[in-house]
């Protein structure tokens, strides 16, 4: 028997605000352990917490970019369970009001075919801290990350293949680096992904018993445990057996899942309003702020670029690839520097040195100032596209003024006939047998003399002028 | 020499006028509270130290002659937190927590000069009403020691019935500060909820919880109420709305006044001498001009019903934060995690506490929710509706504080329900987020009743006003217990 997958993802986003959802602390990443906790943090007696409104800032951006109707009227609720991590015992999350419901992402293939997958609902909520156990026998609590923002957004059961989960994934991640509000990254956690997977007979309108997968953290690890869930199950049913509802975690090393725990029957987590943090309202006004407020598109920015600026297919992929670069793209061009140009160097150059590097472009000394000021030193013909190598690296490790940098360092390309001349005939004099093999008839021999022009000038003659002027030399005898 | 028969207004002339150091002051409180503990049992701790050296410096930087709680002693119930000072809310889950930061009010007080004297006793998380709950000991009632105080805030209300302190802060959440001042024949006031700020304030029901005043006098209430009212932005639930001084409408006459008398409150479960006291004391608001009717708060029979489920919920959430994981008591010799929060939880809450932890527990159970936390949440708003639609014809509800005087000393320790039907009462108030008052209006066998006036939403000035008018004409406050048989 065949069988059509059927799969849903739950995917957490943390949200890139400076201090956390409900307590003024740092959200800062990887301090000394409970170095970013406060009194609310700790849960200690008495305190209270209060909301931070970036957060929800940030959840309205989300719902918008998501396609998604936004509660006007919303509230938080507590999800109560006892854990180390969880210093409340309880998590102050949305239950029947989430911000975000009824949303909707386009996806595309790798082999073109696209989709459009319904998002049931986003909701906003703290994070928890982390447990660890020590070597000592002892186990310990980071409450750094207690009550760091998160939003969770919950796909429907949307998908039919593990390739479509991909690109679900890959297109969310899109939607919500553009907003601004995350920079979702899955390796370092600020993206987490949880996959619901179920197998039907096609035909079939009831779904199969669905497992949960969890822990793992890059977009090819979720295809590659969703391929291996798939086909554990699809094992089992052409067997005659039956799914157990269970939970199960990827083992990145084996590729395989493995059972985590038994559901049994669903977990009750007496979620009820929370009575410290009042109903929200969020007006139009609200609303029509922060869609004034996103940032244009992937898409849109894809599609201005080849229809207003002329470039690729390619090209646009690439620079929209992050928002960072696109970004950069987009202050470069403002110079008034064709786009062509800052595309290529963008693509070539920089993102060899980024990658040798193991570097982002706001960690280099690169601006689109800068970048747009060097491109017009060659195209003016102040300096040449091989001094411009090294005017790039230079403006990569220390920043600061193309111009000056090469006018600092002596690297103005040396055009001028009158400059060029005397050294030209320094290099006959000294090349003796050159220019007599050339004027013999050996065409070859002038090529020794441009390298050794080019020698003698440190690179720096005007390659077009240097070898006209030359040829002009020799034949000129 | 003792001081304990001036007003705080009256210390405080003596105080400008230096006739009195703070000093002087705090050690005469300090004596006041050695002399009357052994009987009263309000206190839990006496920072004697600390209060003597923070009297010596307001002496040193001089009375402030504009702010009335200048110098002037306090004590705190124990479930507000205080920095450096033990904080436990009566329960051995706390023992020897020293909180590292100040509930707001704490902040408050000391910016008004007050000096924090001691934490006082309480029913364990401020579930109770007899001060029997406390994990530590029971407080007594200082017109009858064989008598319960009332509760929650038995500390706050004995320690000043018993002349240990003028002011004492207690908390509220279903009838915690105005039931133990109506036994012990003072003023209690649970301001409008979101009044004060909660922040620091151990929560049992975040939903009902309010921090309030407990004086000997109206003015003095009023005062204090001044102290600690405010916006905090530390408690999204406090309000914004201007605090005005709370003390001016006392001394306004109140004639013409509308005073609504539910007959709810007179019917049954009201002991009838009690009945009696507050029935004359209507009729005396009457003849200082007051219009006083019969009105109908018909779903306010509900309350008790409604607060057990909405509070024990809360309570069953915000409770859980006592684990044994980060602070305050710890059960040894455990097997696993599991085994280590049901152990520290069995141990460390007293038999009330887990009492109330199990019915909010299985009130918030998936198919029990909707059959009571949520119905409880559609009659609270019932409850609500009906206060609303008597203040739109009165100024003010009147009615008895508690439906009896105090009793026995353990006569209702094993029958929980007697215990809860004394917040009667008490209760709508908290549900309804209303301010309501508790002033002395009689007695009932020697014992002191209390009559309770309930006001609109953040109108406690006319609270005060006719309570002022009502202490200003008659004798109840001025009466005296007999402590240890004098």
């Amino acid at each position: 028997m065949n069988f059509e997958t059927v799969i849903g993802l739950e995917v957490h986003v943390e949200l890139s605000t400076n201090s956390k959802i409900f307590s003024p602390a740092s959200t800062k990443f990887g301090g000394d352990p409970n170095s970013n906790t406060n009194v609310i943090d700790w849960s200690l007696p008495g305190v209270l917490p209060v909301m931070n409104k970036g957060v929800i800032d940030s959840g309205i951006k989300a719902a918008l970019a998501l396609n998604m109707d936004i509660h006007k009227s919303m509230h938080f609720d507590r999800k109560n369970y006892f854990y180390p991590d969880n210093p409340k015992a309880y998590q102050i999350s949305q239950f029947d009001e989430p911000i975000g419901y009824n949303g909707s992402i386009e996806i595309e293939l790798e082999d073109g075919h696209k989709a459009t997958i319904r998002i049931e609902r986003a909701h906003l909520e703290e994070d928890a801290g982390k447990n660890t156990h020590g070597t000592d026998g002892y186990s310990y609590v980071d409450l750094n990350r207690q009550g760091v923002p998160l939003i969770e957004i919950v796909s429907e059961a949307d998908m039919r293949t593990p390739e479509e989960a991909y690109a679900y994934l890959t297109a969310l991640k899109e939607a919500i680096l553009y907003t601004g509000i995350s920079d979702v990254k899955m390796e370092e956690g600020s993206m987490r992904c949880d996959a619901n997977v179920s197998l039907r007979p096609y035909g079939q309108e009831a779904f199969g018993v669905k497992t949960e997968v969890k822990n793992m953290n890059s977009f090819s690890n979720v295809k590659k445990a969703l391929d291996f869930e798939v086909a554990r199950q699809a094992k089992i049913l052409r067997a005659g057996g039956e799914i157990r509802q269970e939970t199960r975690r990827f083992n990145d090393k084996t590729g395989e899942t493995i059972l985590m725990r038994v559901k049994e029957g669903a977990s009750d987590y007496r979620y009820f309003p929370e009575p410290d943090v009042p109903r929200f309202e969020i007006s139009d006004e609200w609303i029509e702020q922060m869609r004034e407020s996103l940032p244009m598109t992937a898409t849109a920015r894809r599609a201005h670029y080849i229809n207003d600026l002329g470039l690729s297919d390619y090209d646009a992929r690439q620079l929209t690839a992050t928002k960072e670069v696109s970004d950069f793209f987009d202050q470069a061009i403002k110079f008034d520097t064709d786009p062509k140009l800052v595309s290529n160097w963008l693509q070539g150059e920089v993102a060899q040195y980024l990658n040798s590097e193991k570097k982002e472009l706001h960690e280099i000394g690169l601006t689109p100032e800068n970048l747009t000021e060097m491109i017009r030193l060659i195209s003016d013909g102040t300096i040449s596209s091989k001094i411009a190598k090294k005017v790039f690296i230079e403006l990569a490790k220390n920043g600061g003024s193309a111009e000056e940098f090469v006018k600092k360092a002596g690297l103005v390309q040396i055009s001028d006939p009158d400059l060029l001349l005397p050294i030209i005939h320094e290099v006959f004099a000294k090349n003796e047998q050159s220019v007599a093999d050339y004027r013999g008839g050996k065409q070859n021999a002038a090529k020794a003399l441009v390298g050794q022009l080019m020698k003698a000038t440190k690179g720096q003659a005007n390659p077009t002028v240097a070898q006209k002027l030359l040829y002009q030399e020799l034949d000129n005898f | 020499m003792s001081y304990n028969n001036k007003s705080i207004k009256e210390l405080h002339e003596l105080l400008v006028n230096k006739e009195i150091s703070a000093l002087e002051l705090t050690k005469a409180t300090l004596s006041d509270i050695q002399a009357r503990e052994p009987q009263i049992d309000a206190f839990l701790k006496v920072t004697e130290e600390k209060a003597l050296k923070e009297a010596a410096a307001i002496d040193a930087r001089g009375i402030n002659p504009d702010v009335v709680t200048d110098g002037i002693s306090i004590g705190v119930k124990d479930n507000i937190v205080t920095e450096g000072i033990e904080t436990t809310a009566a329960s051995k889950i706390l023992g020897g927590w020293i909180p590292p930061y100040n509930a707001t009010v704490a902040n408050k007080l000391s910016q008004s000069g007050l000096i924090t004297i001691g934490k006082l006793n309480m029913d364990e998380f401020a579930m109770g009403g007899s001060g029997e709950n406390s994990s530590i000991k029971p407080t007594k009632n200082v017109w009858d020691q064989t008598k319960v105080p009332g509760g929650s805030s038995s500390g706050s209300a004995a320690s000043v019935a018993s002349g240990e302190v003028r002011l004492s802060l207690g908390s509220d959440t279903g009838g915690s500060i105005r039931q133990p001042a109506a036994f012990n024949g003072i003023v209690g006031l649970k301001p409008t909820y979101g009044r004060v700020s909660r922040f620091g304030l151990i929560a049992f029901a975040s939903s009902l919880d309010q921090i309030g005043p407990l004086t000997p006098t109206v003015e003095e209430n009023a005062q204090l109420l001044n102290v600690i009212s405010g916006f905090d932005k530390n408690d999204s639930t406090s309000s914004n709305v201007s605090v005005p001084d709370f003390t001016s409408k006392i001394g306004q006459d109140i004639k013409g006044m509308k005073i609504a008398l539910p007959k709810e409150y007179f019917g049954e479960g009201i002991d009838e001498k009690v009945k009696e006291q507050i029935l004359a004391a209507a009729k005396h608001l009457e003849k200082l001009g007051a219009i006083v009717e019969e009105v109908s708060l018909p779903h306010s029979k509900y309350g008790v019903a409604v607060y057990y489920i909405i509070a024990s919920s809360e309570a069953s959430s915000n409770l859980q934060r006592f684990d044994g994981i980060r602070y305050g008591y710890r059960a040894q010799d455990i097997k696993n995690l599991e085994d280590l929060y049901v152990k520290s939880r069995s141990e460390g809450f007293g038999p009330e506490v887990q009492r109330r932890i199990m019915l909010g527990t299985f009130s918030l159970s998936a198919g029990s929710y909707d059959k009571h936390f949520k119905k409880a949440g559609q009659v609270r708003t019932l409850i609500i509706n009906d206060f609303a639609k008597v203040f739109e014809k009165y100024d003010l509800i009147l009615g008895p504080t508690t439906p009896t005087a105090a009793w026995d000393l353990g006569a209702r320790v094993d029958d929980p329900i007697s215990m809860y039907l004394a917040d009667l009462l008490t209760i709508p108030v908290n549900l309804a987020g209303l301010p309501g008052i508790s002033i002395p209006a009689g007695f009932a066998d020697g014992l002191p009743v209390g009559m309770q006036l309930i006001g609109k939403r953040y109108d406690e000035e006319t609270i005060y006003q006719v309570a002022a008018a009502f202490e200003a004409t008659t004798d109840f406050h001025k009466k005296q217990p007999i402590i240890f048989g004098k």
